[in-house]
């Protein structure tokens, strides 16, 4: 049984977490720009921290196993699948979730972009894709369309076929560029 | 229909309930939790088939956290959608590998496997069924009681003392005598394996049952809310009130969800764990090898025709390699005896579908179900006769297309408002610049620069496969301020029930959209009842249902305008958010002034809350005749057609597809753009069947490829360089707006179309699914070796 031991601990039941019993650990990292701080269990995942820990239910999992990208984040700027990440290997890292995509009650341009595309459909696999996404634009805003098909190659997606996903981040990053003209 | 300027049907408002979906806020079952909440977990059966002679539970009971633990022997319950064959637990009996046979109830995930780790079950192993052939033999039987099952009587016809869940027939006109007539005569076998529906949220379902009543509640990735209680009342024989279903948004279903599943598990675990929630996630694995796939299926097709392409005859056997429970399997089997010959008119014909119990892991509705597989068999033989006949397989089809006035195979006559295969088959031809085979000598020498290319062609065509008495309902009600909201019975699991719906009322008020909402959950204690999210049904039965409900708002507006504008009923019309009469449009009266009931000056108030209801019952359906498949199954049939053009790596056997074109004539686009997200999305599926998707068996029965590591599905990478949608639009006289159904539908035909086009770049035909690179690459080679020239005929 989990012990709930900081604010942030994971709770008592947790949907796929399995509590390792191990002696608690500190974990200090930036969430969607706020500091985090909780004594962890060394083994919980990236994942079942932001999902138990932090409650933040938009980040999906689809496999467990890292194979389909539904638990997609962005750690120090790369996207990673939060599933096969320890929380304890985000010690200061600044993570990124989907909640943190938009601010003020705004959608950022790449979330809109995926409202007027109709780049989802059932929408489980959306978080994960906005964030693969997102990291790729935070490198380049001018992405060619194999790279865009690479930058969401991890993200599996069974409704849309994917072609609307492409061109939504295609003109997110116009969008983008003009924005910073 | 005559042209109409519509405000918001035919044109594509974002989907409804996107912005919760981008912003992570949208709730799936998968995220939610209950105070006091339990995780099950299942022991699965080592075996394909054996008897269970022992459980021992005396460790696991011993654990600290665990709180209920069941086995078949506890749960004296059948479910089955067509056929009460299968126990909540595996009872007595293992018929699959993966089956559950044991369930666990504890306080965290953690005890429960360690439960399930502790128990022992003694088994006595049986010789399993796990071919189409074996189980046809009928020497070991899956279902030892078969002859006892209570099932749907004259809908499906289990056989006596055999593995046959249900044989289905259509006897049309005369075999003998067609053959007789033919100048020609083609036989083939075609299969196919089975496949997963692979949704990205798992079947995921809680349950909380009060310990004091017979109530229980259940939150569940479903696309059957009624369904499940329906079949769970009628299993634990409680009554439909006492079960509550909600559904919130799912992360997809394809027919994977639709039926009953985990739900009646959760449900007697709460109430042994006296009334604590109780949630249970599939892994991926059991996602894979516990919960039902696509079934596998083998076709042997002989068809007659004459010289001149007519056909002329067709005799057609499908045996669906179903798995240990019939589910939506013996409903798959029952569309292709009224669809299983493909958009073709056939005189004479006999089609003899054969659902088949095997012990792996069952099979249910997906996507089109019946269709693809159907499709496989007919539009491969399409192209096949026209090779023999060596006419363009384009030719072929449009001789034998459905028209006007054709008869189809369950007797139904086509007329001008059943929609034209023929012009769905022409667009894609003309999109991809189809001009017939190419010839040996093209062949030959494109094959010198190492990539060859090839087109395409393939029909398709389906109907809601549904009960004759579907039927649907929606509530429409007011706001004070005048905003409409809708409740309906569907689920949207991203196929844009909601935001269609929404259009719809918000065209027949006249209003504009935003001011309509269909609500996002479904609930069975508020909802109204519909039969069930399948079959490519919802956008004409709901659209039907919601047209008039905002259509019994309209008239009770009226009756309290009449009086308000003291004007007979029949003056008044409606626009604007006002009812108005028709002659003197200043004389109006507001929707919002009337929404709960009018006010008077001097404080009298008439009227009241206006609430629409609006129901629809499938027309005019009949059940088939038993003996000859003969009668009216089809509510609407969507027509539709693909034309590819591919490349072909004559090294690797990879293929990329240049062009895919697909056509359906979907009467009347409410919402085109999610049309097209439909046929882009489903194309791609299609796709995963065609080259990639298929489960793979061990001597024993056991899934070998139960993961994503080992059983791949199309990434972004695999997509076609254009996908060009085209929606026709003949209307259906009595669909919503003249609309028919097309979710189901752009994955049809799609594995027929490559294999088409493989066979023109290629001159080598395809009888066997997936078309792996490394399939064609070994065909490539052998034809080279056989031929000592490459690609020769």
């Amino acid at each position: 049984m989990c012990e709930n031991q900081s604010q942030h601990g994971p709770q008592e039941h947790c949907s796929t977490y399995i509590d390792s019993q191990q002696p608690r650990v500190f974990l200090s990292c930036w969430v969607n720009g706020e500091i985090i701080s909780a004594q962890i269990d060394p083994m919980i995942t990236l994942l079942n921290f932001l999902r138990q820990g932090l409650k933040l239910l938009g980040t999906k999992e689809g496999c467990g196993e890292g194979e389909c990208g539904a638990c997609t984040i962005i750690m120090n700027g790369e996207a990673v699948n939060a599933c096969l990440i320890l929380a304890v290997e985000a010690q200061d890292a600044e993570i990124t979730t989907v909640e943190g995509l938009s601010t003020g009650g705004q959608l950022s341009i790449l979330q809109s972009e995926f409202v007027s595309q109709d780049a989802l459909q059932c929408g489980f696999c959306t978080p994960g894709m906005l964030m693969s996404a997102r990291a790729l634009l935070d490198r380049t805003l001018d992405p060619t369309d194999p790279e865009i098909k690479e930058a969401i190659a991890g993200n599996l997606c069974r409704c849309t076929g994917y072609s609307p996903i492409i061109a939504a981040i295609s003109s997110t990053a116009k969008k983008e560029r003009e924005e910073r003209k | 229909m005559p042209e109409k300027l519509f405000r918001h049907v035919g044109k594509s408002p974002t989907r409804s309930e996107a912005i919760e979906k981008v912003s992570g806020r949208a709730n799936y079952v998968f995220d939610l939790e209950f105070p006091g909440m339990l995780y099950a977990k299942v022991l699965h059966s080592p075996y394909a088939h054996a008897e269970i002679l022992s459980v021992d539970l005396s460790e696991a009971k011993a654990l600290t956290g665990v709180k209920a633990i069941l086995t078949g022997e506890d749960l004296p319950y059948l479910l089955g959608l067509y056929m009460l064959d299968k126990g909540i637990l595996a009872r007595g009996k293992v018929r699959y590998i993966g089956e559950p046979v044991v369930a666990v109830a504890a306080i965290d995930l953690r005890t429960a496997e360690k439960a399930i780790s502790l128990i022992k079950v003694d088994y006595k192993v049986l010789p399993a069924v796990l071919t189409i052939d074996e189980a046809l033999k009928g020497e070991i039987l899956v279902h030892k009681d078969i002859n006892d099952l209570e099932y749907v009587k004259n809908v499906f016809f289990p056989q006596p003392d055999s593995n046959i869940a249900s044989w289905n027939k259509a006897i049309k006109g005369d075999i003998k005598q067609g053959f007789a007539e033919a100048d020609v005569i083609i036989e083939n076998e075609l299969s196919l394996p089975a496949v997963a529906h692979v949704p990205l949220e798992t079947h995921v379902a809680i349950a909380k049952a009060d310990p004091f009543t017979k109530r229980v509640e259940i939150w569940t990735s479903s696309q059957s809310p009624f369904g499940v209680r329906q079949m769970l009342a009628k299993a634990l024989g409680i009554s439909q009130g006492d079960v509550r279903v909600v559904v919130p948004h799912i992360g997809g279903g394809f027919g994977g969800k639709a039926g009953i599943h985990l739900e009646p598990l959760v449900v007697v675990l709460s109430r042994a764990a006296r009334g604590k929630p109780v949630k249970i996630i599939a892994t991926r694995e059991e996602e894979f090898s516990q919960l039902p796939s696509r079934a596998a299926m083998r076709g042997r097709v002989k068809t007659g025709v004459k010289y001149d392409g007519k056909i002329t005859a067709s005799e057609i056997t499908f045996d669906w390699d179903s798995g240990a429970y019939a589910d939506y399997g013996v409903n798959v089997g029952r569309a292709a005896q009224y669809s299983g010959a493909g958009a073709y008119e056939i005189p004479n014909l006999e089609i003899n579908s054969r659902t088949l119990y095997t012990n792996k892991v069952y099979s249910t509705a997906y996507r089109g179900f019946g269709h693809l597989e159907t499709h496989w068999v007919i539009e491969r033989q399409m192209d096949l006769i026209a090779q023999a006949l060596k006419m363009d397989p384009y030719e072929f089809r449009m001789k034998n297309i459905l028209r006007e006035g054709s008869v189809t195979i369950s007797g139904e006559i086509i007329n001008q408002y059943s929609g034209r295969p023929d012009q769905c088959l022409a667009a894609v031809a003309k999109e991809i610049g189809w001009t017939g085979y190419r010839s040996k000598e093209e062949r030959e020498v494109s094959f010198k620069t190492g990539k060859v290319r090839g087109k395409g062609i393939a029909c398709l065509q389906k109907a809601p496969a549904m009960p004759s008495n579907t039927a649907t309902s929606a509530l429409l009600q007011f706001d004070a301020d005048g905003n409409v909201r809708v409740m309906i019975g569907a689920i949207d699991m991203g196929q844009g029930a909601m935001t269609v719906m929404e259009q719809i009322a918000a065209e027949v008020l006249d209003m504009p959209l935003e001011k309509v909402r269909v609500s996002s959950e479904t609930d069975t204690d508020k909802n109204p009842y519909d039969w069930s999210t399948v079959a490519s049904k919802y956008t004409f039965m709901g659209g039907k249902a919601v047209t008039r409900g905002a259509m019994d708002m309209l008239s009770q507006m009226k009756e309290v305008a009449s009086q308000i504008l003291r004007c007979p009923v029949d003056e008044l019309t409606h626009g604007q958010e006002k009812i108005f009469i028709r002659q003197n449009p200043h004389k109006a009266v507001s929707y919002q002034d009337i929404a709960m009931g009018y006010l008077y000056d001097n404080g009298n108030s008439i009227g009241g809350p206006i609430i629409g209801r609006g129901v629809y019952i499938a027309e005019g359906l009949t059940f088939l005749d038993p003996d000859k498949g003969q009668g009216l199954p089809a509510l609407d049939w969507t027509f539709g057609a693909h034309g590819v053009e591919l490349e072909v790596d004559v090294e690797t056997g990879e293929v990329q597809i240049l062009k895919i074109s697909s056509a359906f004539d979907v009467g009347k686009a409410i919402n085109p753009k999610l049309c097209e997200g439909q046929i882009i999305g489903g194309v791609l599926q299609g796709l995963g069947s065609a080259f990639m998707e298929g489960f793979k068996f061990s001597a024993e029965g056991r899934l070998l490829n139960p993961s994503f590591m080992d059983y791949k599905i199309p990434t972004s990478q695999d997509i076609p360089t254009i996908v060009v949608p085209i929606l026709i639009e003949n209307p259906q006289a009595d669909g919503p707006f003249g609309a028919r159904g097309v979710g189901e539908h752009p994955m049809i035909s799609v594995p027929s179309v490559i294999a088409n086009a493989l066979y023109d770049a290629l001159g080598i035909n395809f009888y066997e699914l997936p078309l792996s690179s490394e399939k064609i690459a070994l065909a490539i080679a052998r034809s080279e070796a056989e031929h000592k020239e490459p690609l020769s005929e």
